[in-house]
This record gives structure tokens, C-alpha cells and sequence, in this order.
């Protein structure tokens, strides 16, 4: 297995996540491209924690997750609230700068 | 010889999971329907799983498939339910200027790709990697990573209070 | 030993035995095809349901015919290595598990009829539910069902076999709730699959008991793990194990065989599982979801028989069970008025019949009625169903809508007098040969009272079923079956029996595209439907010879090929590393008489197998059961003649003026009142406490921990207010203000509140920027 297919396959799935994050309105889908943001970068850690043989990687993987899950929690309570507020979770409606 | 097979067998199983994630991930941020959207993620974060357990990391795998598919899926689901009213295909789930994330997208994979082409081009991953214990991981998170552990559990505690608080109704 | 290995002789194999995994494996791949593309299909799916089974009968045939060869290759007494093969799907921490396939007699016996029933099922099916709202789900549910029981039929160890139980438990669930929209079918559905979990859970325990019992002994001395069926099995009969422990493992797995076999007292799940389309009932009650559970004591029969000290000298648990089943489920089928119920509890009762025969040490009759049974019970499920699709307007009552069918459904009836002779066990019907068989088994191993309760089932079973016919096929006709049309009428009756008549939504739910059918009275039905039945009534009247005990030992056949043989395994055949075994005499006191292998106690080598008994066949014997069972449908032909036909007044309403007839008729209407203990006793005593005491827990500390918090919080976000914020950061902001100003006027047109176009700026420069690195270090 070469190093790069997984750096490669961790690219693809990050910049999927870009385009989502930006692509997207839904309030609910913004999140879950962030999602495959985050696992982009724990298929990286994970990569070159086998490549340098210590475990270092598998360490900050798991914060990642940690990380991710308070995130969701935090995000869609978030989302839960815009949408009782505005009955729309649509990011773009959010905006009150009339620039 | 027995060591190339097995070589040429993980290859083969990556493609295919890679190709699976790579159709998924496009799936979720294309489609026009939240819940298929959620479901496509589920196949994202399984084939994760499943190049984690390639890359002998079968802890995070086993984490990943709890956390994940497990808890986060479950709290998209809901977000989802408690959010809308009905279930189903959505017209205008897609900003104006969507068109503008593509070449944003191109140009990072651009930029990613130069750099680990020209770093990384053919160098192989150790083959005879073993598996890593959860005693080792439980070493490095309670030894030399403690500081971040004690920061990662004041945002989890943070962040349930933080999600009650918001989610309550008065 | 040495004995032994002189008269080994090389055992034949084939390509159909060492992929016979596949069968599970081809309706699973069925299954999602359906889910993903069924509606699309020309046939909505319903075709790659039939093709995918086909293609499993095909494989269990090929894999049955081949182990026939594979069992005549082998000497006499040798024992026929199972084909295994295995693949390690997880590795961690030292633990190896794997999956994979055991095939042997049993597995074989049971892939056949699994098979085989199902794609008569799923052929019967395509007419029986046309035009169905959930046509394509209904093939899918049916598919995935059946690959849960292959797959737990090939099982190589208790977690497939766990995986192969637990689909069935969900695919039931959705099968039986089919038409849920209907509250009685949803009840049905959920009461199913709580009281199966409820057994469930003595699987799971007893699978942990099994591995922390045996795991260190096989890998030591087999190099299997302690998930291992063979491991466990040659474990059990090891003299190894603690006595206590076997018999908790074994009274666990027990518990998991009296919720998925409805054994008493969880068989009250059973009759209601009725709500569910025929088909479905069929294909449960005949060869799938019930007989998991007897297939479980089949399998893994060493552990049952040392544990429970099975051909000990007094009864077991098992035998106990069993015995109280066949008897209570065959005096309930005879208050039933709706005929798919008679049929429900008739299973139970024979289900009983198989626990019976294994509890008592008669392993091969038991199999061997699980065999017959399948046959005949599933024609008789689908005769039912083609008497409500065609004669009685999708109605299942038997007195209200049923009588004198025999003239218009030829087909249909042959078939079912003929599988109710089987049923009840008429020479030379299939039944006669695998239900005498338990029965003199039972009383040929020293088991007396138990004979006599299987004899007693026995004239029960001719009754009921005799009853059963005579208000079906025989006397006037009644309502829908006299061409009457009156949906609502129908349905009032079936409503006036309350919660126990979850079929009185057929003929809401279930409207066929041919509703002139009905108007045109009763008929017989199409060739979809009549083909199947005429199929397994032939095999109800011919799968007997398969093991023919009066015919003499040559038409033993099952016998030869199914029976494990119990000799001694040297440790080259173990497949273990090849340290000689040395194994602990059993003593006297605690274990059997007998060394569990055979007559001498293995001092090198395994045994997989205990060695049985079988009783020698009587003519005077099978005579006396014969004249039971006519005596039984004789009576009872002139009772029902009496009391449906001529309505003689001395038996119309008897239970009515009779208190002692009352009393009885109402233990019996009420199920013995067992669904009332549970609903009433377990759910809301046990349930409702502590329900309510984690409401109050909510309610009083969580909350308080919670506004506790919140305050604090806002005290602090106070002081930082009033402290810091008002004196020391707003003086410098207004300051900065003026700056900030004449900035924000020179990027207003980006800042246009828009996230996403934040996040698409953001992400471009960091592009842009990641590009000037790169480029500046290459």
C-alpha cells in the first residue's frame, strides 16, 4: 500500500467537505460536510501514524471524534433553536447585514 | 510471497472502499433529500471505519463505527426530524452561489495533491505494520497527551450544557 | 484409538459441500437487490426473491446428495467429519473470530427443507399477494428471512448462528406487521418480537457461558475458539466441564428455544403471529423462525445432553416443557374458531413433540419430525390460505365462513386430508413414521408417563384437526363460503372475538385486484397456489420413507446419513495441534453410567457426538397409537357431526347450562389467562414503576443539576459584565471604533452575511496559500 493513496483518498473526501460547506444551505447537511472534513483528517492521522510506526495518530484520532461528537451536539441544539426562532434553517436567511 | 498477496488483497479492498466513499461523499453533498443525505454519510463513515482497520488502526475503527454510526448518526437523524416538516425530497437545499464551491474545491485539491505527489509519490507503508494496542493509545492519552484530554473533556462537558441550554425550550 | 484409525477410510467431498455457505449468502445479495431496485423490476421484485431461492435449493441439494456420497465413502462406525470452513474476520488483542460454515447430516437435512419451503412459499406468494401495497417489501422481508435461517442453519460457530436468529426475530417482526396499518397486526407484530427477545436473552447469555466455559479447553486441545460448535460439542462431552456450569449453559440456551419455539409459557406469541400474511405464517410456523429453536438443541445436543443428564434416570427440564405443551396447545385448538389458529397452536403442540423426543434422547426422530413436519404443515398453512383467497372472501373463520368447500376446491382439499392424516399421524403418512418414532423412543429410553402424554397428544392432535376439517370442508356451507358477500357482516363477527382476531383485517387490507372472484363464489384457486400445495402434499405423503423404521434398517436412510456417529476421534482428525488429550473419567455419581461417547471412555481423542439409543419397532406398539389416533377422529368426527351438523341439543350450548362445560370452555377461550399475567402482572407492575421513577429522576435531579449550573453561570457572566467588560474593554473599543469604521466601509461588499460565502473565501485562500507554499518548497 503506498502512502499517497490514503493521503490522496483524505484530499478527495476534504475537498467533497469544502464544496459541501460552501454548496450547501441546509443548515443539517453544512454539518454533515463537516463531518467529512473530520474524517478526511483522521484517515491522514491515521495514515502517517502508520508510516512513522507510533501511535501518536491514533491519540488525536480519537480527540478528533470527541471532538466532532460535541460539535454535532452542539451544532444541531444550535440549529434546533435557529429553527425555532425562524422556523428555517437555512444558513442564508440568517443573515441580517445588509451590506 | 504469501506477504505480496496479501498486499495485492488490501489493495483491492481499498479501491473498492475508496471508490464507495468517494460516490458516497459526493452523494451527500448532491442530494436533494436530508435523510438519503444522512444515509449516504452512514456508507462514508463505515468505509472510514474500514480503511482505519487497513491502516491497523482497529480501536479508532471500533470507535469510529460507536461514535459515529452509533451516537452522531442518530443525533443527525433527529436534527433532521425535529427540524422539518415532512421527510422527503427538497427543492432548494443549495445555496445561489453554489457554482462558486467547485473551483474552490478543484484548487484545494489542487494544491493537496501537488504536495503529496511530490512528498509522498511512491514511498510504500510498512507492510509488516502490527496492531496497535489500546494499552499504548491508553498510554499516550493519560502520559504525554494528558493536557489535551483534560481540555477535551471541559469542551464535551461545555458542549452538553451548552446543547441543553439551547435546546430547552423556557 | 488404535482400533479406530484401522478401519478410517478417506471421506468424499465436493464442490457443492464446500460452498454450501453460499446458500445464506445468495437470497442476502436477493434481499438488498430487492430493496434497491425491486420497484423498478417488471415483477416489482418478486422474481429475484424466487430466483435467489432457487438458486439456495439448488446449492442444498447439491451439498445433501453430495454428503450422501460423503457419508457412504466412509467406513461403518466411522465418524463423517463435518465440512468446515472458516474465515477470520476480526482480530484483536489475541482474540481471533471467525466465520463460516459446518455442513454434517443435520445441517443438510435442515438446508433442504428451509430451501425448499421457501421457494414453494415465495412461489405461492406471487399470487396470493398481488397487488399487495407492500408487494416488494413483503419479498424483501421473505428473502432476507429465509437467509437468516440458512445462515443460521450452515452456522460454524454461535455468533452466526446468534446473527442467523436475530434476523429471523426482526424479519418476523416486519413480516407479521405487514399490514400494520390495521392496530391488532402492529400489536400482533410487536407481542412477537418482545416475547421471542425475551427468550433471546437466555441465548445470549448462554453463548457467554459456553465461551468462558470452553474457550480454554478447545484451544488447547482443538485449536478452536470457544464460539466453535464442534469445540463446544466435543467440550461437553470431554468429562471436562463442571457440572454446574453445563447445566446453567444449557438451561439458558433452553429459555432461548421456549421463546423462538413457543414453548409453554412464552407460546402465546405464536397464534397471534397469524396477523401476518399466510405465506408468512406458513413459512414460521412449518420450517424457519419455530424450528430455530429445536434446531438449536440439535446442534448443539452434547452440551443439552450433559448438561440436563438427558437419558439420566429422572426427567428433565426439557421433557417437562415439552410434555406441558404438547398437551395445553392441543386442548387450546379446540375452542378455536379461526382455522389458521387451530393450525398455530397444532404447531406448538408439535413443536413440543420435537423438544419431547430431543429432551428424551431420541435426537434422530426429532430431527426427523422437524423434516416431516415442515412438509405437511406448511401445505396445510397454504390449503388455508387458498380456502380464504378463494372460498371464503379472505375470511379465516370457520364457522362463520367456511363448511361444504370439499366439492369446489378438489385440490385443495386432497391436500389437506391428506396432511391432516400425516398431522395426526396415519400410516403410512409421513407423520406416522417421525411421530411414533418420538413416542416409542420416549418410552423405548425408560421415559413411561411421558410415553403416555405423547399418546395422549396424539388422540388430541386427531380431534382437532378432525374438527378442523369437518367445519371446513364438510356440512352446509356458511356465509362467505355459501356465496353470502357481506363485508361488514364479516367483519362484525371477526371483531366480536375481540383482541385475539388480528385477521379480521383481511378483507380491509388485503383487496385483491380480483374482487369479481368472490362474487362469483367459492372456486378453487390458480395454478400459483394449487401447484405448491399439490407439491408438498405429495412430500406429506412420501418424506416418511425417508426414514422408514417398520420397513427394517435398510430404509433407514436418515439414520445412516443425518445421525452424527458417536465414535472417537483421534487428534489427526481434530485438526488441533496434536498434544495427546487426556480427559477425566466421569464418575458414576455425577455423570451418566456410561461414558458419554459410547460404551468405553475415550483416553485420546474427541467425540462430537453422544451415543443414543433407539428403541426396536413394535407392530403391537405402532397398533395401539394407530387405534388411538382413530379413536380420536372417530370421536371426535360424530361430536362435530353432531354438534355443527345436525346441532343435536344436547351439545348446542352445553357450555352455556353446563358450569363445569363453561368453566373449561373459558380457561381455554382466555389462553389460560397467561396473556393477562403478562400484561397485566409483568408490564404494569415491573414496567410502570420504574418508568415513573425515571420520569421522577428527570423530573427532580437532573433538572436541579441543570438550574444549579445555569445559575452559577449567569452569576459569573454578571460579574464579568459589570467588572471587565463595562470598564476596561469598552474603553478601548471605543476608542478602536473609529479605526474599525473606515475599514469595515472599504470591505462592506464582501461582508454580505452570508456564511457560505465566508467558508468559500476562507477555504480559496487557504487554497491559494497552500499553493504558494508548496510551490516555494519544491
Amino acid at each position: 500500500m503506498l502512502t499517497s493513496q490514503f493521503l490522496l483518498l483524505g484530499a478527495i473526501l476534504f475537498c467533497i467537505g469544502v464544496y459541501g460547506v460552501v454548496a450547501r444551505k441546509n443548515a443539517v447537511l453544512v454539518l454533515m460536510s463537516i463531518e467529512l472534513i473530520l474524517n478526511s483528517v483522521n484517515i491522514n492521522l491515521l495514515t502517517f501514524a502508520l508510516r512513522n510506526g507510533s501511535p501518536d495518530g491514533h491519540t488525536f484520532a480519537l480527540y478528533i471524534i470527541a471532538v466532532a461528537a460535541a460539535e454535532v451536539g452542539v451544532g444541531l441544539a444550535m440549529v434546533l433553536l435557529i429553527y425555532r426562532n425562524r422556523r428555517s434553517i437555512g444558513l442564508d436567511e440568517l443573515s441580517e447585514m445588509r451590506g | 510471497m504469501l506477504a505480496a498477496e496479501a498486499l495485492v488483497a488490501q489493495n483491492i479492498g481499498f479501491g473498492v472502499v475508496a471508490l464507495l466513499m468517494i460516490v458516497a461523499a459526493l452523494r451527500v453533498v448532491t442530494t436533494n433529500n436530508v435523510v438519503h443525505a444522512a444515509l449516504w454519510l452512514v456508507t462514508v463513515l463505515a468505509g472510514a471505519a474500514a480503511q482505519y482497520v487497513l491502516l491497523a488502526a482497529e480501536f479508532v475503527a471500533v470507535t469510529q463505527v460507536l461514535v459515529y454510526i452509533g451516537a452522531v448518526m442518530v443525533l443527525f437523524l433527529f436534527g433532521t426530524m425535529l427540524t422539518r416538516a415532512r421527510i422527503g425530497a427538497e427543492r432548494d437545499l443549495n445555496n445561489s452561489y453554489w457554482r462558486l464551491g467547485i473551483p474552490v474545491a478543484v484548487l484545494l485539491f489542487a494544491a493537496m495533491t501537488i504536495a503529496v505527489l511530490s512528498s509522498y509519490s511512491d514511498e510504500r507503508l510498512p507492510s509488516d505494520s502490527r496492531v496497535v494496542p489500546v494499552a499504548e493509545i491508553s498510554d499516550q492519552i493519560f502520559g504525554p497527551y494528558l493536557l489535551p484530554f483534560w481540555a477535551l473533556s471541559f469542551v464535551l462537558l461545555a458542549a452538553i450544557i451548552g446543547a441543553i441550554v439551547l435546546a430547552r425550550k423556557e | 484409538m488404535s482400533a479406530v484409525s484401522e478401519t478410517l477410510s478417506p471421506l468424499s467431498g465436493g464442490w457443492f459441500l464446500d460452498n454450501a455457505w453460499l446458500a445464506p449468502v445468495i437470497p442476502t445479495v436477493g434481499f438488498f437487490l430487492i430493496i434497491m431496485f425491486g420497484k423498478k423490476l417488471p415483477k416489482k421484485g418478486s422474481e429475484i426473491g424466487v430466483i435467489s431461492l432457487v438458486g439456495s435449493l439448488v446449492l442444498a441439494s447439491g451439498a445433501s446428495w453430495q454428503w450422501i456420497h460423503r457419508v457412504n465413502s466412509a467406513s461403518e462406525e466411522q465418524f463423517v467429519t463435518p465440512v468446515v470452513r472458516t474465515w477470520t474476520w476480526w482480530q484483536a488483542g489475541g482474540a481471533e473470530f471467525t466465520i463460516g460454515q459446518h455442513i454434517d447430516g443435520l445441517t443438510v437435512v435442515v438446508l433442504f427443507v428451509v430451501a425448499f419451503i421457501s421457494t414453494l412459499v415465495q412461489i405461492y406468494s406471487l399470487e396470493y399477494l398481488r397487488g399487495d401495497r407492500r408487494y416488494t417489501h413483503f419479498f424483501a422481508a421473505l428473502t432476507l428471512f429465509s437467509a437468516g435461517m440458512l445462515a443460521m442453519v450452515v452456522a460454524e460457530d454461535m455468533i452466526l448462528f446468534l446473527l442467523g436468529w436475530e434476523i429471523m426475530g426482526l424479519c418476523s417482526f416486519m413480516l407479521i406487521g405487514h399490514w400494520w396499518e390495521d392496530g391488532a397486526n402492529s400489536r400482533a407484530a410487536l407481542k412477537a418480537f418482545f416475547t421471542v427477545r425475551t427468550g433471546d436473552v437466555g441465548l445470549l447469555v448462554g453463548i457467554a457461558i459456553l465461551f468462558f466455559a470452553a474457550n480454554e479447553w478447545t484451544t488447547t486441545n482443538l485449536g478452536l475458539s470457544g464460539f466453535s460448535i464442534r469445540g463446544v460439542s466435543a467440550w461437553a462431552l470431554s468429562g471436562n466441564p463442571n457440572s454446574t456450569v453445563i447445566l446453567f449453559a444449557a438451561v439458558a440456551l433452553f429459555v432461548a428455544c421456549i421463546g423462538k419455539s413457543g414453548q409453554f409459557p412464552l407460546h402465546t406469541w405464536l397464534p397471534d403471529a397469524m396477523a401476518g400474511p399466510t405465506p408468512v405464517s406458513s413459512l414460521l410456523h412449518s420450517s424457519t423462525m419455530v424450528v430455530a429453536g429445536v434446531f438449536l438443541v440439535a446442534r448443539l445436543y452434547p452440551v443439552f445432553f450433559t448438561g440436563l443428564d438427558i437419558l439420566g434416570p429422572s426427567s428433565n427440564v426439557i421433557m417437562v416443557i415439552a410434555a406441558i405443551t404438547i398437551v395445553i396447545a392441543a386442548a387450546l385448538a379446540f375452542v378455536q374458531t379461526d382455522i389458521k389458529r387451530v393450525l398455530a397452536y397444532s404447531t406448538v403442540s408439535q413443536l413440543g413433540y420435537m423438544m419431547l423426543g430431543l429432551g428424551s434422547g431420541a435426537w434422530l426422530p426429532a430431527v426427523f419430525h422437524i423434516f416431516t413436519h415442515a412438509f405437511f404443515k406448511a401445505c396445510l398453512f397454504l390449503c388455508a390460505g387458498s380456502i380464504s383467497h378463494s372460498a371464503s372472501h379472505h375470511s379465516f373463520d370457520m364457522k362463520k365462513d367456511m363448511g361444504g368447500l370439499r366439492k369446489h376446491m378438489p385440490v385443495t382439499f386432497a391436500s389437506w386430508i391428506v396432511s391432516t392424516l400425516a398431522l395426526c399421524g396415519v400410516f403410512p403418512f409421513s407423520g406416522f413414521f417421525s411421530k411414533d418414532e418420538i413416542i416409542d423412543n420416549v418410552g423405548g429410553n425408560g421415559y413411561a408417563f411421558f410415553m403416555i402424554v405423547g399418546l395422549f397428544g396424539a388422540f388430541l392432535t386427531a380431534a382437532y384437526m378432525t374438527r378442523a376439517t369437518y367445519l371446513t370442508f364438510f356440512g352446509s356451507p356458511r356465509g362467505a363460503a355459501a356465496g353470502e358477500h357481506d363485508e361488514h357482516d364479516a367483519h362484525g363477527t371477526h371483531d366480536a372475538h375481540g383482541t385475539h382476531d388480528a385477521h379480521g383485517t383481511h378483507d380491509k387490507n388485503d383487496v385483491h385486484p380480483h374482487e369479481d372472484h368472490a362474487h362469483a363464489g367459492p372456486h378453487e384457486s390458480g395454478l400459483l397456489i394449487t401447484v405448491p400445495i399439490a407439491i408438498l402434499a405429495v412430500l406429506a405423503i412420501g418424506s416418511g420413507l425417508f426414514n422408514a423404521t417398520p420397513f427394517g434398517e435398510s430404509w433407514e436412510y436418515l439414520k445412516k446419513w443425518a445421525e452424527p456417529r458417536a465414535a472417537v476421534v483421534g487428534e489427526d482428525h481434530a485438526g488441533g495441534p496434536g498434544e495427546s488429550l487426556i480427559f477425566a473419567m466421569p464418575s458414576e455419581e455425577e455423570g451418566h453410567s456410561t461414558s458419554p461417547c459410547g460404551t468405553e471412555t475415550p483416553e485420546t481423542g474427541v467425540c462430537y457426538a453422544p451415543a443414543l439409543n433407539h428403541a426396536e419397532f413394535k407392530w403391537s406398539k405402532a397398533l395401539l397409537s394407530l387405534a388411538i389416533v382413530f379413536a380420536g377422529i372417530a370421536m371426535s368426527w360424530l361430536l362435530s357431526a353432531a354438534l355443527y351438523g345436525k346441532r343435536d341439543p344436547r351439545l348446542v350450548g352445553l357450555t352455556q347450562r353446563n358450569r363445569f362445560a363453561r368453566a373449561g370452555y373459558r380457561l381455554l377461550a382466555n389462553k389460560y389467562y397467561l396473556d393477562d399475567l403478562y400484561e397485566q402482572g409483568v408490564v404494569s407492575n415491573v414496567a410502570g414503576p420504574i418508568s415513573r421513577a425515571a420520569y421522577w429522576f428527570n423530573q427532580n435531579v437532573l433538572d436541579g443539576i441543570l438550574h444549579g449550573v445555569v445559575s452559577a453561570a449567569r452569576w459569573i457572566a454578571f460579574v464579568v459584565y459589570r467588572d471587565i467588560d463595562q470598564r476596561i474593554v469598552d474603553g478601548t473599543v471605543n476608542a478602536s471604533a473609529d479605526i474599525t469604521k473606515s475599514a469595515g466601509a472599504t470591505v462592506q461588499p464582501i461582508q454580505s452575511g452570508r456564511v457560505g460565502l465566508y467558508g468559500a473565501l476562507f477555504f480559496a485562500t487557504a487554497a491559494v496559500a497552500a499553493l504558494v507554499f508548496v510551490i516555494l518548497n519544491t
